[in-house]
């Protein structure tokens, strides 16, 4: 930007001397040419609160079925799983299968459908209209996510601050890995009551 | 000026100060804030040239008027010298510059690796930010790293310097000392979740926070008070983003292509009808710099006057958030100007010295 003529930037002259095509790309983002509507994230994020009670008794059904995944095994039972996790997760949600899933955390809005990939709260660039920077005719993720959470019992699950994404856990099943985690949480607070009874 | 400034190594103006209780850093900035002193810090025009003059040449026009320099890096995402860089020569001359880190164009191994760099040179706090999309600058066609978000950078950072470790686990010989900072911007929606926001990044790990360009002083109180509200501004330095625009047409511009800023139609009005647009400019920003500086819990301003760098003097003086004080300002130091002063004589005073008249003199 100078000051003569501020309507030039750098990025205009970049985009003014690219070779000129008959085929111009729809769409700002890749991201966007492979993104249908919004309309089922949206539905998602608006009945966010139905979402987490039926999020609730479904995490708890998975664990009961904890023994039989085990008897299985995690390694063999993880690949339908996996296949049925992104096919409705991904029509949901738009799921990234990032394999560490906090949507209970966000409103039911993907965190990693922004851009930016921002997991802990938006960022400074959201459009007044509540648009993103990025992709001028998507709603901020974030946006969403405090609208969504506004609804929830677990309203307060926004303020956790999230670690940085395990890139080594993409294309995992998030339910396994919760399901594995909470059984294996369990059992070690029931070791040390067995153990006293004992 | 004789003996070393306040804030200042006596053994060297490029050293950290001396460790002081309860500060998380020793550098100058975090003892102007504890102090209760209204600190103002500004943003250097990052050079597109190797050449370490134009960065020295950029911060001598702050001299004595911010208490530290804001190394930017990378600012929508257009190419300039890297913030390391920049805060390598700054650090060197004395100064006391503020690191800025994105996540766009680093992930976390090098942004780890940068942090211990930058903490050796004597670099005494940190910014983090998010960085704005690829897609706003020059080279819109790089890969977005984006691997931490400034929340997760806040907290490694933390992490790094106060437990003494990396992200992983392993061990830090000798941990950053570093005086965190993040950035806010209370200006852009969700409103209601701005401020909640903040307390998340305090949580993270924030010491200090810079705010977006405040064009819209109302709405900056509201924010203001519910920060206070939540009791945000006793656990973190609050500094009032602010900035001269130059003219009605660069406001329009900047409102409708730089992502979050927001500017009303009264300032742009304002200035359109001003005889002299650049100076109606220059006193909205010292009228917005005396609201701002009244709100309680703001505890100083970071004056961002891209390529008006030369106002940020006036601007301060104007606004008089100094009261009286001089921030630190880079002085020759004695030796250095004995031999320029004699040198000077040799050359111009046409004397010649010969060892027999140096003897008469002396006695």
């Amino acid at each position: 930007m100078s000051d003569e003529n501020p309507a030039v930037t750098q990025a205009t002259l970049v985009k003014k001397a690219a070779p000129k095509s008959d085929y111009k790309p729809a769409d700002v983002s890749p991201q966007r040419r492979v993104q249908r509507s919004f309309a089922v994230r949206l539905w998602s994020i608006r009945h966010s609160r139905l979402l987490e009670w039926f999020y609730a008794r479904f995490a708890d059904t998975f664990l009961l079925l904890h023994p039989l995944w085990k008897g299985i095994g995690y390694g063999r039972v993880e690949a339908p799983v996996k296949f049925v996790e992104k096919r409705v997760k991904g029509f949901m949600f738009d799921c990234r299968m990032c394999g560490q899933c906090i949507l209970s955390s966000t409103g039911m809005s993907c965190p990693m459908n922004c851009p930016k990939q921002l997991r802990n709260g938006p960022c400074g660039g959201v459009r007044a209209n509540g648009n993103c920077e990025v992709e001028p005719n998507m709603p901020c993720v974030w946006v969403k996510a405090w609208e969504g959470s506004q609804n929830m019992v677990n309203s307060d699950r926004i303020l956790t601050v999230q670690k940085p994404v395990d890139q080594s856990l993409r294309e995992t099943s998030a339910w396994l890995r919760v399901t594995a985690q909470a059984a294996a949480a369990r059992e070690a607070a029931d070791a040390p009551k067995s153990g006293a009874a004992a | 000026m004789t003996g070393p400034q306040r804030d200042e190594n006596p053994a060297g103006i490029h050293l950290p100060l001396d460790p002081l209780p309860g500060h998380s850093s020793r550098g100058r900035l975090e003892r102007v804030l504890r102090r209760g002193e209204f600190a103002v810090t500004t943003e250097l025009n990052p050079p597109d040239s190797a050449d370490p003059e134009d960065v020295y040449n950029r911060a001598k026009i702050f001299d004595g008027w911010v208490d530290a320099i804001n190394a930017v890096d990378a600012s929508g995402a257009n190419c300039h010298m890297s913030s390391v860089g920049i805060c390598a020569l700054l650090t060197r001359m004395g100064y006391a510059p503020i690191m800025q880190i994105a996540c766009r164009d680093k992930n976390r191994i090098a942004i780890q690796g940068d942090v211990l760099g930058g903490a050796a040179m004597g670099v005494a706090n940190m910014l983090c930010l998010t960085g704005d999309g690829v897609q706003a600058g020059d080279q819109p066609g790089a890969k977005p790293v984006f691997d931490l978000d400034s929340m997760s950078l806040l907290e490694t950072v933390r992490i790094m310097r106060d437990n003494g470790k990396f992200l992983s686990g392993r061990k830090l010989t000798t941990p950053p000392q570093v005086f965190l900072g993040a950035a806010v911007n209370p200006f852009a929606p969700p409103f209601d979740f701005r401020p909640i926001h903040l307390g998340k990044k305090i949580a993270a790990g924030a010491q200090f926070v810079q705010t977006q360009y405040c064009f819209d002083v109302p709405m900056f109180r509201t924010f203001m008070q519910k920060a206070r509200d939540l009791g945000h501004t006793e656990k973190v330095f609050i500094l009032c983003g602010v900035g001269p625009l130059a003219s009605a047409k660069t406001a329009k511009w900047i409102r409708s292509n730089v992502p979050g800023i927001h500017i009303p139609d009264a300032v742009i009005k304002r200035l359109e009808g001003a005889q002299d647009q650049k100076k109606e400019g220059k006193q909205l920003c010292t009228d917005i710099i005396n609201e701002v500086k009244e709100i309680p819990g703001v505890s100083g301003i970071h004056v961002m006057a891209y390529r008006q760098e030369e106002y940020v003097a006036e601007i301060v003086d104007e606004s008089g958030v100094l009261k009286g004080r001089q921030p630190w300002k880079r002085e020759i130091r004695r030796d250095d100007q004995m031999v320029a002063d004699r040198l000077d004589r040799i050359l111009h005073d046409e004397i010649t010295e010969t060892q027999v008249d140096m003897v008469k003199t002396a006695h």
